[in-house]
């Protein structure tokens, strides 16, 4: 946890060179190391609040702001260049990469809300995301973080950075004291460990609506509830972005037959809806 | 100006002594339910006197308002306060579904705003994100009898057999407070509703969302003026957006909104007719040795509201309660920490979504005392004449009748003495984000995640 964002500069020493140097040098990198820890987060965040319905606009701004500035510096520091060169792991396959990044770089195609995150505008844009995603399955600054595997490894990791992630923002902190004495800035086992299965459906049931798919998803996931669609739910936020297209109501349920062929890689609980949302949405449906 | 028809502080008149720390606070009343198991629908959103005090209005996430009256039998006594009981309780706004952007609104009660009692109803508006309505609650206490053409349980009586003539009367029957809407507003805001306040001038109102603020009629529902826009042509250069707004108390031209980048611009509507200009604008500049990648966030400003004299107003940011004079643009007058003790856990914070909680501030009757809120159920009393401040808690614990609520102290860091709490046991899903001062009485209202405290001043 760091308190401030003040840059530490190297100690010129008049001291001994070596020792000083060597304190600065950690110092700095520590720094490197924070900031670059809350560049992720916030792009976690961002990403998270895309997902939302109605994103809370202020939060969204302010997020945006917050990693803008932090690219500003890393851009003057010449550390940002120095990340994106750094980060060309041969072991990822572009097309996974490409995956991931075009998760950070999702717009929403309702133009209404507005595509404010500056992040999918800046010029260094896709240098960025790779910078994101790299580093969020590199640098464990904590467990959770290096959990967001956002390339490659869909199933389990995605979903449980999300659900670390959603938990997070979205639930009661069920651990909401500030850890006495954690070193880590992320409660990590909290989260990672006391899923239930309520919560998770949460989450994906927040994926769902939230997926640019209204209220009948939910219901027809209802009728088709002996249909696991954990897998495909994971799928669709994945390849959805990829391809881009509106999902609409109908075209879940077209892509529901086939694409069950695929064996479920996680063994997650299925993901429903909030059964609350779910009867408030039908009744949405049915009443109108 | 304020009608002070009771004014029970004795710093008013002495000026020795008193203040809001010399106030000693009891516990007065609880409303809600008492287990933990917290339902979503409960969440108190809003909380708000009227005008006289005598009623308090609550708004929750389920789209629900609940108004309290002041029992005046007891007035009398000194010994006891009257008690607020529950008065009407309506369903304001129901989940809506927008089919054009496939999203969910939800009915969760953002504002609510007393208008000024004029006849025997009384009348608020209330808002979710979209929609605002203005509710009129009236009391029924007689109802007609001995109609000449129907029976008393409304069949209509055979006309033969009537034959002589009989006048309904009224007569008395127990009370029924009725609530029905008089107005529906809708369909002017692209972005979510952050505020509403109504103009001294009794007439209009103004609606503000993130980006955009409105000015309406209170009869018109068709029609609303944009007074204030500030959403940039292209969105992804939006950097800044509109957190509050509210009207003068007694100039029914000017109003002030609040931004998230901790500036607030005071408007004067006589100079355009679209506000994009302001006549004032109220910034201070950051503090160099507290400059940190938060610095921003902390300074987003989540509510202002004007002194009831009009001569100052108070904005809420993260960590801090500012006074500012309306006639001094550079920097506020009064500066109080609320919770400085959380600066080193931003990052925390930061992470668990605190950092964005909206706390709102509001004044005392004659503003000289100021409140707000904080986390474990904590509020801050800051006293402005007396320059000091203390921190109350409203908990399950001191739920005695009258029991004096003992002053909280939180520990930084170091070594913990007895009675205080350090900062990393602070329960931050319990955050008082909502308080209400009664506008001429020690009686406060204070909003737990479902419950709502009332506190009195304790009576000798």
């Amino acid at each position: 946890m760091f308190s401030k964002g003040t840059k530490r500069k190297f100690s010129d020493g008049d001291e001994e060179i070596s020792a000083e140097s060597l304190v600065g040098a950690r110092v700095a990198s520590s720094y490197s190391l924070q900031r670059q820890s809350l560049l992720d987060m916030s792009l976690i965040k961002l990403q998270l609040c895309h997902m939302l319905v109605e994103p809370n606009l202020c939060r969204s701004v302010l997020i945006a702001n917050t990693v803008r500035q932090i690219q500003e510096e890393m851009t003057h520091d010449g550390s940002w260049h120095m990340v994106t060169e750094a980060f060309c792991n041969p072991g990822q396959s572009p097309s996974e990469r490409l995956v991931a990044t075009e998760v950070l770089c999702r717009s929403r195609e309702q133009d209404a809300e507005p595509k404010l995150f500056s992040v999918i505008s800046y010029e260094g844009c896709r240098e960025e995301e790779v910078v994101a995603d790299e580093t969020l399955c590199s640098v464990s600054v904590s467990d959770t973080v290096s959990d967001v595997c956002l390339a490659g490894r869909m199933g389990q990791c995605w979903e449980k950075s999300e659900l670390s992630g959603v938990e997070r923002d979205e639930e009661a902190l069920e651990d909401s004291s500030l850890g006495s004495g954690e070193d880590e800035e992320i409660d990590t086992e909290d989260e990672a460990s006391t899923k239930s299965p309520k919560t998770t459906g949460q989450v994906f049931g927040t994926f769902e609506i939230k997926n640019g798919s209204p209220g009948p998803d939910s219901a027809l996931e209802e009728l088709f509830s002996d249909v696991d669609t954990s897998y495909y739910d994971l799928d669709t936020m994945l390849t959805g972005m990829q391809s881009a297209p509106k999902m609409g109501p109908y075209d879940l349920l077209d892509s529901l037959a086939p694409s069950h062929s695929s064996p479920t890689i996680v063994s997650t609980p299925k993901c429903r809806s909030d059964l609350n949302e779910l009867d408030h949405i039908m009744e949405i449906i049915v009443g109108s | 100006m304020w009608p002070v028809t009771k004014c029970n502080w004795r710093f008013v008149v002495s000026g020795a002594g008193g203040g809001g720390n010399d106030v000693q606070w009891c516990f007065s009343q609880v409303k809600g339910a008492i287990d933990d198991d917290v339902a979503e629908a409960d969440i108190i959103s809003t909380v708000e006197f009227n005008h006289s005090g005598e009623l308090l209005a609550t708004g929750d996430k389920g789209g629900r308002v609940v108004i309290f009256q002041q029992e005046t039998e007891n007035k009398s006594q000194s010994q006891f306060r009257s008690e607020y009981n529950v008065y009407s309780t309506f369903q304001s706004h129901e989940p809506e579904f927008d089919y054009l952007k496939s999203l969910e609104i939800e009915e969760k009660i953002n504002k609510i705003r007393w208008l000024p009692q004029k006849n025997a109803a009384q009348f608020l508006l209330s808002t979710n994100d979209k929609t605002i309505k203005l509710w009129k609650i009236s009391e029924r206490d007689k109802r007609p009898e001995g109609y000449n053409l129907k029976e008393e349980d409304g069949r209509y009586r055979d006309a033969a057999t009537i034959t002589t003539l009989r006048v309904p009367v009224f007569r008395p029957m127990d009370l029924m407070v009725e609530a029905s809407p008089r107005r529906v507003f809708a369909n002017a805001h692209t972005y979510h509703i952050n505020s509403i306040s109504v103009n001294s001038d009794n007439e209009t109102y103004l609606s503000a969302d993130d980006l955009r603020i409105n000015l309406w009629h209170l009869e018109i529902t068709d029609r609303s003026f944009n007074i204030v826009d500030i959403k940039p042509a292209n969105m992804e250069e939006l950097t800044e957006v509109i957190t509050a707004a509210e009207f003068h108390p007694h100039q029914c031209n000017t109003f002030v909104y609040s931004s998230s980048k901790g500036t607030i611009r005071l408007c004067d509507m006589r100079a355009s007719a679209l506000c994009d200009k302001h006549s004032k604008l109220f910034e201070e500049p950051e503090d160099p040795s507290n400059r940190s990648f938060f610095s921003e966030i902390i300074s987003s400003i989540s509510d202002v509201k004007f002194s009831h004299n009009g001569r100052y107003m108070m904005t809420r940011d993260y960590l801090s309660v500012k006074i500012w004079d309306l006639n001094m643009e550079n920097r506020p007058v009064e500066t109080y920490q609320v919770h400085e003790y959380l600066r080193s856990k931003l990052c925390s914070l930061y992470e668990n979504d605190c950092i964005f909680d909206k706390f709102e501030c509001c004044w005392n009757g004659n503003d000289s005392v100021v409140m707000t809120g904080s986390y474990n159920n904590f509020f801050r009393m800051l006293d402005r004449s007396q320059r000091r401040d203390v921190t109350l808690e409203a908990s399950r614990e001191s739920c005695k009748p009258r029991q004096v609520l003992k002053p909280r102290r939180v520990c930084a860091g170091g070594k913990r003495k007895k009675d205080e709490i350090s900062v990393d046991s602070l329960d931050f899903n319990k955050k008082i984000l909502h308080t209400a001062w009664h506008p001429q009485e020690n009686i406060i209202a204070v909003a737990t995640t479902n419950n709502l405290y009332i506190f009195q001043e304790k009576v000798n």
